[in-house]
């Protein structure tokens, strides 16, 4: 059963009447609403498509937020084999917004490394619903530091609100511990890849997200700012947060544009929510792809040309 | 006072008179209330004489009595693409511009400039919070790379004021990219083992701690700055109580290991040619009223002439 958003009330109605007439079909063996059933549906069908074909970048953030999409831990278990989390920052804690560990991706060994919302109530809270604090990115140094020392690929998946406003997170280095992370990023010399699966909400992104090669899902969003709080400073007003969406520019489509990221990942009709299992395969694919990208690049030229890719960020401007 | 001083001050004040108003000349302590007389405001750095408080000092102030006679050059930054997004929220991205370069007769956001203190040759890049919230965009960006790579040519430590309330969202994207890119910066100062020291002023906030501010080889505040990553605000609104006092604020984060030093900005000078010279191997700096900087020497920068910016409308 799919949670509509609210842009797809008129959808959930016509679903919702197919659904009925299939249930009193049921319960009386005499009536044969097929005909009318399948008529629904096509509606339905059609009217997903054009809802999904021109998104607004809000309803994107919608998408991206939306609960049933695939989270880190569903890409793990579906594409990686032998997945061995490894635990902790060996300083405080173990942030559980955080996960991370070695895998194997087609026999091939790496470090994957990711944030997870969570997907009920319990594992939301446990989770933090993806924001991590200082241990959930010192647990990622750690983590790409030993994959630099033992020459695996690293492999991160963004998913996050962002780093978490919290008193403890302040008071124990959240600034200084993303910039680490983002700093350990342009340090290893090993490929390091990145894939922005729902929200890469600022900073707490560009920890993960400081890589040779950048994908983002068709609806995914990154920002330097949450539409919300965007819209609560420029517009004084956290109800503006579609104009904000619309200003920051954050869809995965204007941020190819700008060269912010190399690869856009189309998603099944009606959103990755839809259609959980061909996700999580494209991305899959996508993963393999860049990371064969790679097979000839020596350490150095990996560190080389990461530094070079950002440091050039910026030229490209949207057309007017 | 040097010669120097007295050569140099009477000029720079007049590049600045345009600035110095009649109404202008006493200014209220925010914190004691106490009424400062703005020259005396001034030969105190800003801070005030009555409390300590200290007050916002503008770049070129700060540079001015940093560098030995107040002697700097100005580094020149590369010129990014203006409004690249056609960002617009109640007012166009270009029209906020027009309005803080007016309001403070900067071009952008920080100053990079390069000259000696304690005849120690340094580069400094000094960021402006009166300037858009002193935020971080394409430009900051561009000034602390154009910073690292003239200290990595001239083999000078770098020295960063930095004041931020965080990324300037008119930006989008890649203000947040200015992220990576600064940490590149500081990368090249290190791999050239070139000391990068950085003093955070307040305030300090965002993206901008999250990046340059604490990746320094020393860590510097100024007394009773803000510094984090998560506003006050912001996080009182996610756990629903109040935060306790002093939370955040320099000497806090000194308590928990985020800083070396808080030093008070009358010291600044002092104990930034003191490290400075420790950590190039250099001797002791000669204290008190050191002769000019002989002109000949290479080492010693131009004395700068200020110029509007090129795209800079006077009658805007
Ligand atoms: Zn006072």
């Amino acid at each position: 059963m799919t949670q509509y958003l609210d842009f797809e009330k008129p959808l959930a109605e016509i679903e919702g009447k197919a659904e009925e007439l299939r249930a009193m079909a049921r319960a009386n063996e005499e009536m044969d609403v097929s005909d009318e059933a399948t008529t629904l549906d096509a509606k339905a069908s059609k009217m997903l498509e054009d809802l999904y074909k021109d998104l607004t970048p809000w309803r994107k953030c919608q998408v991206a937020r939306h609960p049933e999409r695939p989270h880190c831990r569903d890409y793990i278990d579906a594409l990686f084999s032998e997945y061995t989390p490894l635990a902790g920052d060996r300083n405080f804690a173990d942030d559980h917004a955080v996960m991370g560990g070695l895998a194997r991706l087609n026999d091939t060994p790496v470090m994957v490394i990711g944030h997870e919302k969570g997907d009920d109530t319990k594992s939301r809270i446990e989770r933090n619903f993806g924001m991590a604090r200082p241990e959930g990115y010192r647990k990622a140094i750690r983590l790409m530091q030993m994959a630099d020392k033992f020459g695996l690929p690293v492999v991160t998946l963004v998913d996050t609100p962002g780093a978490y406003p919290g008193k403890g997170a302040e008071e124990r280095g959240q600034s200084e511990a993303i910039a680490r992370a983002t700093e350990t990023c342009l340090q290893i010399k090993v490929p390091l890849i990145s894939v922005i699966i729902g929200e890469g909400g600022s900073g707490g992104a560009v920890a993960f997200a400081t890589a040779n090669r950048i994908a983002m899902l068709e609806h995914s969003i990154y920002s330097v700012i949450s539409p919300e709080g965007c819209a609560s400073i420029l517009w004084k007003d956290a109800e503006k947060m579609r104009e904000a969406a619309e200003a920051l520019r954050l869809t995965a489509q204007d941020l190819k544009k700008l060269n912010v990221v190399d690869d856009v990942i189309p998603e099944p009709r009606g959103g990755a929510h839809r259609d959980r299992d061909t996700t999580i395969q494209a991305v899959g694919k996508t993963i393999e792809r860049m990371l064969k990208s790679f097979d000839n690049q020596s350490g150095e030229e990996l560190v080389h040309n990461r530094r070079r890719k950002f440091l050039d960020m910026g030229s490209r401007g949207l057309a007017a | 006072m040097n010669w120097i001083t007295n050569y140099v001050r009477p000029r720079i004040n007049s590049i600045f008179s345009r600035r110095e108003v009649p109404e202008n000349l006493w200014q209220k302590c925010d914190e004691c209330g106490t009424m400062l007389f703005h020259r005396e405001l001034k030969d105190n750095l800003n801070v005030c004489t009555s409390c300590g408080h200290h007050m916002a000092i503008s770049p070129r102030d700060r540079v001015e009595a940093l560098f030995d006679g107040g002697i700097y050059a100005e580094i020149s930054v590369p010129e990014p693409l203006a409004d690249p997004l056609h960002f617009r929220d109640q007012k166009k991205y270009p029209d906020r511009m027009k309005t803080a370069q007016k309001n403070t007769g900067e071009k952008e956001a920080m100053l990079v400039a390069t000259g000696e203190i304690g005849r120690t040759p340094i580069v400094v890049a000094c960021q402006d919070f009166s300037f858009m919230g002193g935020s971080m965009g394409m430009y900051v960006g561009n000034a602390i790379i154009a910073a690292a790579e003239e200290a990595v040519k001239l083999k000078r430590p770098m020295v960063l004021f930095s004041a931020a309330g965080g990324a300037r969202m008119q930006e989008g994207i890649l203000s947040l990219m200015q992220m990576p890119r600064t940490t590149v910066a500081v990368q090249m100062l290190k791999e050239a083992g070139l000391p990068y020291i950085v003093v955070l002023t307040h305030p300090t906030t965002g993206g901008v701690t999250a990046s340059y501010a604490m990746l320094g080889d020393v860590h510097i505040a100024e007394p009773n700055a803000l510094i984090c990553f998560a506003g006050p605000r912001v996080i009182e609104q996610t756990i629903r109580e109040k935060l306790p006092e002093g939370f955040q604020r320099a000497e806090y984060l000194l308590d928990h290991g985020m800083l070396d030093r808080v030093t008070p900005r009358g010291q600044m000078r002092e104990e930034l040619i003191t490290i400075t010279r420790m950590l190039l191997g250099l001797p002791p700096a000669i204290r008190g009223d050191l002769p000019p900087p002989d002109p000949t020497e290479e080492t010693v920068a131009e004395p700068v002439e200020k110029t509007a910016p090129a795209d800079l409308d006077p009658k805007a």
